[in-house]
């Protein structure tokens, strides 16, 4: 058996035990986001949004909120997924298991970041779901609706193992979402046009890599974005290979890991 | 479909530990420069006190301790430039219980493999061979938080033998064991190293190194201070002590050259004698002094005896 066959048994247990993971404990995995956004679309959707009537391209405020809610579950989801995963996994040191086997790093990478997009997409299409009970969607263009929603998610499961890899407590893997990831969702357009600030809020917004995540995915589902799609594009790919590349060194360097 | 495909030297050492070091980033220096070699089908004891740069070595063996200088060759492949070739080789059964208490015994063995690039098909044959082995086949399905502390002991020798690997790794497996489990334990272990794995033991229960290694290390502030057959280590010993129950013990004790009698109690005698001293003369002294006696014992046994008086001396070379 090449090494190459090997490799992807491996991939492929590690993406299996994640998904069985993410199945046994469906309960804290899959259904609380389902009832945040739920309340998101009653709330912000249904009650507020009626009273703000259209907004940006003529949709109603419930139709325009839904990508960056749905985008906003995908990538929160795909972070807490692997944070945990991965860190529950350095706690209980049942991480020795990879480490002491022949797997090479990215085997192991790529198998923590996929297994997280899995949950990822997974509360995105339940998210989905839900939102069209509220109101009717026509995805303008599929392709960049999928590829923005995959590399959001690649790009927040590759940040959230990061988290895991410095974090030395569970609080450790808690703050990130709760200091950075949820403020910068937040900002970051889910809500609102930036088009609707003015300057410096505008600019400042535009540092922010959420923005451009939940821009290229609301063009794919209505064709609207207040930034360039090619430029959501380059943006969240260099985040995906920035980060990539910050992992697998620090899986090469064992930070945290090894002694 | 075959595992992953191996590339070793069949006639090479099982292990070829070379000046291997380690200080830890708080300037702890957990091994000065040990060497060893381990050859083809041993079952090696490397014994030392804790804190002595055991679990170090192990830890640099299977690559979860990052050596500060020196390398590892397992059967000839170098744990430092060639490290998944080299743990393609190797089984470990850590200190540590370290497998997620949720997971089952049969996935976790079956991921184990899977981690090797072994078919999920031959993964489930192997977890169903090596946990009914360990008798642990009827919890195979139970989550592993449910086993008892000997079971989740055997569970990862089962876990370790997934990738029948040349080199298995215990770093005290019967820590904690009940006897009869324990002993269950080298029957299985024996028995994979009768059919060819070489087995490196660390324990601190003595007797145990004692009966099955058949050669030895002793490690000490991270360096080695013995590495012999465990024949030759023994026959070191030059003084034996030995507990004599008595029916009663005399108010003169018979003076005998070579021999320190001591009184212990009124039913109790130590002999402390040189190994090549006989027992006979010792009997016909007390049987003329009307002394019956009723047994007979090491007072502690013999690896044990020169395991503390070789860390003893180590220390004094330090301390000097």
């Amino acid at each position: 058996m090449s090494n190459a066959s090997a490799n992807l048994v491996a991939l492929n247990t590690i993406v299996r035990r994640e998904i069985v993971r993410i199945l046994r404990i469906w309960t804290q995995t899959l259904i609380p986001p389902a009832i945040t956004m739920t309340l998101y679309f009653v709330i912000f959707g249904k009650l507020i949004g009626s009273r703000i009537g259209t907004i940006q391209g003529g949709y109603t405020y419930m139709q325009y909120i839904v990508p960056g809610l749905v985008m906003m579950s995908i990538i929160t989801n795909s972070y807490g997924n692997i944070s945990s995963s991965f860190f529950g996994a350095k706690f209980s040191r049942a991480v020795e298991e990879m480490l002491v086997s022949p797997m090479p790093n990215w085997v192991i990478l790529t198998g923590y970041v996929a297994g997280a997009v899995v949950r990822g997409l997974a509360v995105g299409v339940l998210v989905l779901g839900i939102a069209l009970f509220f109101t009717s969607l026509r995805i303008a263009h599929p392709a960049i609706t999928f590829a923005s929603v995959l590399l959001g998610a690649v790009i927040f499961s590759l940040a959230g193992f990061v988290n895991a890899v410095y974090a030395k407590k569970f609080d450790d893997i808690a703050l990130v979402p709760t200091f950075i990831l949820t403020p910068l969702t937040y900002l970051g357009g889910v809500f609102y046009s930036i088009q609707m600030l003015g300057e410096p809020w505008q600019a400042i917004s535009r540092i922010n890599p959420i923005l451009y995540m939940v821009n290229a995915f609301r063009y794919g589902v209505l064709g609207i974005s207040d930034v360039h799609v090619g430029w959501a594009f380059v943006v969240m790919l260099a985040f995906v290979a920035a980060l990539a590349a910050f992992g697998l060194q620090l899986l090469k360097r064992g930070v945290g890991l090894r002694s | 479909m075959q595992p992953m495909s191996l590339s070793y030297s069949s006639t090479a050492p099982a292990l070829v530990v070379d000046n291997l070091r380690k200080t830890y980033g708080n300037g702890v220096e957990a091994l000065k420069g040990v060497s060893l070699t381990v050859q083809p089908g041993d079952f090696f004891a490397l014994l030392g006190p804790n804190g002595a740069g055991k679990s170090t070595l192990i830890g640099i063996l299977s690559s979860l301790v990052n050596a500060s200088g020196g390398d590892a060759h397992v059967f000839g492949v170098s744990v430092n430039r060639q490290r998944n070739e080299a743990m393609k080789l190797i089984g470990l059964v850590p200190q540590e219980i370290n497998f997620n208490q949720f997971e089952k015994p049969f996935d976790i063995c079956v991921n184990e493999a899977g981690f090797y690039g072994i078919p999920r098909r031959i993964a489930a044959e192997r977890a169903e061979k090596y946990l009914k082995e360990l008798r642990l086949w009827d919890k195979a399905r139970h989550q592993a938080r449910e086993l008892s502390g000997g079971m989740k002991r055997r569970l990862m020798i089962a876990r370790a033998m997934m990738n029948e690997p040349k080199l298995l790794i215990l770093d005290e497996p019967t820590a904690g064991v009940d006897i009869e489990i324990r002993r269950s334990m080298w029957q299985f272990v024996s028995g994979i190293n009768a059919a060819g794995t070489t087995v490196i033991l660390t324990t601190h229960y003595l007797e145990e190194a004692e009966q099955l290694c058949r050669n030895i290390a002793i490690i000490d502030h991270g360096t080695i201070v013995e590495n012999t057959s465990m024949k030759r280590l023994l026959a070191k010993l030059d003084v034996e002590t030995f507990v004599l129950d008595v029916t009663r013990v005399p108010d003169g004790l018979p003076v005998l050259p070579g021999v320190a009698l001591r009184r212990v109690d009124e039913h109790t005698l130590e002999a402390e004698m040189a190994r090549t001293h006989d027992l006979n003369s010792l009997f016909a002294a007390l049987t003329a002094h009307g002394v019956t006696v009723t047994s007979m014992r090491n007072k502690t046994n013999r690896l044990e005896e020169l395991f503390v008086r070789l860390v003893e001396q180590g220390r004094d070379k330090v301390a000097a």
